[in-house]
């Protein structure tokens, strides 16, 4: 049955005064940040007519040059295995600093605020930052990139499996608690397994991004075929370096399909 | 409210008989609301005992407390000859051990088997990998796991994943677990509320079959009146946070139970 004497509710809820203004912070904020830091369009536009001309760089990185696919290839294997390396700690490392970080399993509220502080400035310092501190530390080469990978993954997925950890039902939690079962019992026999598909979709999405950051990580000399692609910008091998950009897109591509059809096997 | 009735049935019974829960001014409170305002009552052992009274009158916060899910305001609360108010950590964990809790939502571990779910009922007195998987558990473990799941009729359904079966199935599976635990007391809140008639009628007389076959002493919470008058020896009754009914079920009747809900309802 219909009342057709009551109205409909309004379309849009009052903002009120402080809404407006909050709406009116935040217009202002994305005005001037673009008018400061976006690109003149005649800039851009003489900027696109150069790379297209006789001399520009997309005209002399075609075709790529495939001539080096030997030393490239191995290099290109280097940038995995840092990369799984890399991940593959990190993960490992960031499962005990997301259980310390979650409000139900950390031992002490002072253990949680310091295992997040951690986590958070792991996550927080860019990778390329800490390939950096790394290098310094173990100096030049692949080690320093599986650290800095290592480190950024333990800042990502420790957030993500701390979340994971915290949405699960506690009801399983409290039954094995009551049983006397001890805190790691809990933990691998009611949470790690609620938490399974949660913890494969961030390892796979970790594995990822950890073969798109390791290229980028040979750019500051912490191994992998980054080193090679410097290398070929700095001496001006433009299609030497498109061969680079393709077999790195390859390998990225490979990486992401194969983890899609992990994920839609597993979860 | 009626001041506490204290039980003369249970207080003849602790002459010659040494209770199995004795609760003495039992108080809890969340914040200014007092939940539990000083309950006395005891148990003898071997006997089962109805919990009643009207959606939010304390009943679930009185079993946990009992076994200090819930940390009790005040009072001393003494189970299986322990003082469980005094218990430190690792001895409430010993304690917890010997009491089994079926809960409403039975609690148990979804994306694992029926029989990875009562192998931990283990964890009572065993801990480690071979208390946590059911494939590393030791042979005998396995078999009494299988027995307990034999005992509840699901023996046949061992591999089969808890979230694949009926509701009824997964009760009975939490109560397999809870025989996996050995208890000597059972709590049980509510374990025929989420389930049909014919279920709820099954899961309460496999309870009772263990009150009666193992000697078991059980304290169960049930809105049903027909099965607080079918399945239990004793019914106390809760209301504003006080034991304000307690009677011998064979003086009790539907009338006057249902008479004891209303005036709690309304009150």
């Amino acid at each position: 049955m219909t009342d057709t004497a009551v109205p409909a509710p309004p379309r849009f809820r009052h903002l009120g005064l402080p809404g407006y203004v909050g709406l009116l912070v935040v217009l202002t904020l994305v005005v001037s940040s673009l008018a400061a830091t976006a690109p003149a369009t005649d800039k851009l536009a003489r900027g696109l007519a150069r790379l297209v001309s006789p001399s520009g760089l997309l005209t002399q990185m075609f075709p790529p040059d495939f001539s080096r696919i030997g030393p490239i290839s191995w290099k290109l294997l280097e940038t995995l295995q840092m990369a799984v390396a890399g991940c593959f700690l990190g993960l490992l490392l960031a499962v005990p600093f997301a259980i310390l970080a979650t409000d139900r399993l950390s031992p002490h509220p002072i253990v949680r605020t310091l295992a997040r502080a951690i986590i958070a400035l792991f996550r927080t310092v860019p990778d390329l930052v800490w390939a950096i501190i790394f290098i310094i530390i173990v100096g030049l080469g692949p080690a320093a990139g599986v650290m800095a990978i290592m480190v950024d993954k333990i800042g990502f997925a420790g957030r993500f499996f701390a979340e994971a950890m915290e949405e699960t039902d506690p009801g399983p939690q409290d039954a094995l608690r009551a049983i006397g079962a001890s805190r790691l019992g809990v933990i691998v026999s009611s949470v790690f397994p609620a938490c399974l598909p949660s913890f494969t979709a961030t390892s796979l999405f970790a594995l990822e991004k950890s073969v798109r950051g390791s290229a980028a990580l040979g750019l500051v000399g912490a191994g992998g075929i980054g080193v090679d692609l410097k290398v070929a910008f700095d001496l001006f091998n433009y299609d030497e370096a498109l061969a680079i950009i393709l077999m790195m897109l390859a390998l990225v591509i490979a990486v992401e399909q194969g983890s899609g059809w992990i994920r839609r096997k597993l979860i | 409210m009626n001041a506490p009735v204290l039980p003369a049935r249970a207080m003849a019974g602790s002459t010659s008989v040494e209770p199995v829960l004795a609760v003495a001014g039992l108080r809890k409170t969340f914040g200014d609301r007092e939940i539990l305002s000083g309950l006395d009552f005891a148990l003898p052992p071997g006997q089962s005992t109805a919990l009643i009274g009207a959606n939010g009158s304390g009943k679930s916060t009185l079993l946990r407390c009992l076994v200090r899910l819930v940390e009790p305001s005040s009072g001393r609360i003494e189970m299986l000859g322990q003082d469980v108010t005094a218990l430190a950590p690792r001895a409430l964990r010993r304690f917890r051990a010997q009491v089994g809790i079926v809960w409403q939502r039975h609690n148990l571990v979804p994306r694992l088997s029926a029989l990875s779910n009562v192998v931990h009922g283990v964890q009572s007195r065993l801990s480690g990998p071979r208390a946590w998987f059911q494939s590393l558990a030791p042979a005998e473990v396995r078999a009494e796991a299988m027995a307990c799941l034999s005992r509840v009729g699901l023996a046949d359904r061992a591999s089969a994943r808890v979230d694949s079966l009926s509701g009824g199935q997964q009760q009975r599976v939490a109560i397999a677990r809870m025989l996996m635990q050995r208890p000597v007391f059972i709590l049980a809140d509510e374990p025929d509320a989420s389930l049909d008639p014919q279920t709820g009628q099954e899961v309460m007389e496999l309870l009772l079959g263990l009150v009666r076959q193992d000697g078991l002493s059980l304290l169960v919470i049930s809105h049903r009146l027909e099965h607080t008058l079918a399945y239990s020896d004793r019914i106390l009754g809760l209301a504003s946070g006080r034991i304000a009914l307690d009677q011998s079920t064979a003086q009790a009747t539907a009338q006057a139970l249902r008479r004891f809900f209303d005036h709690e309802v309304t009150a």
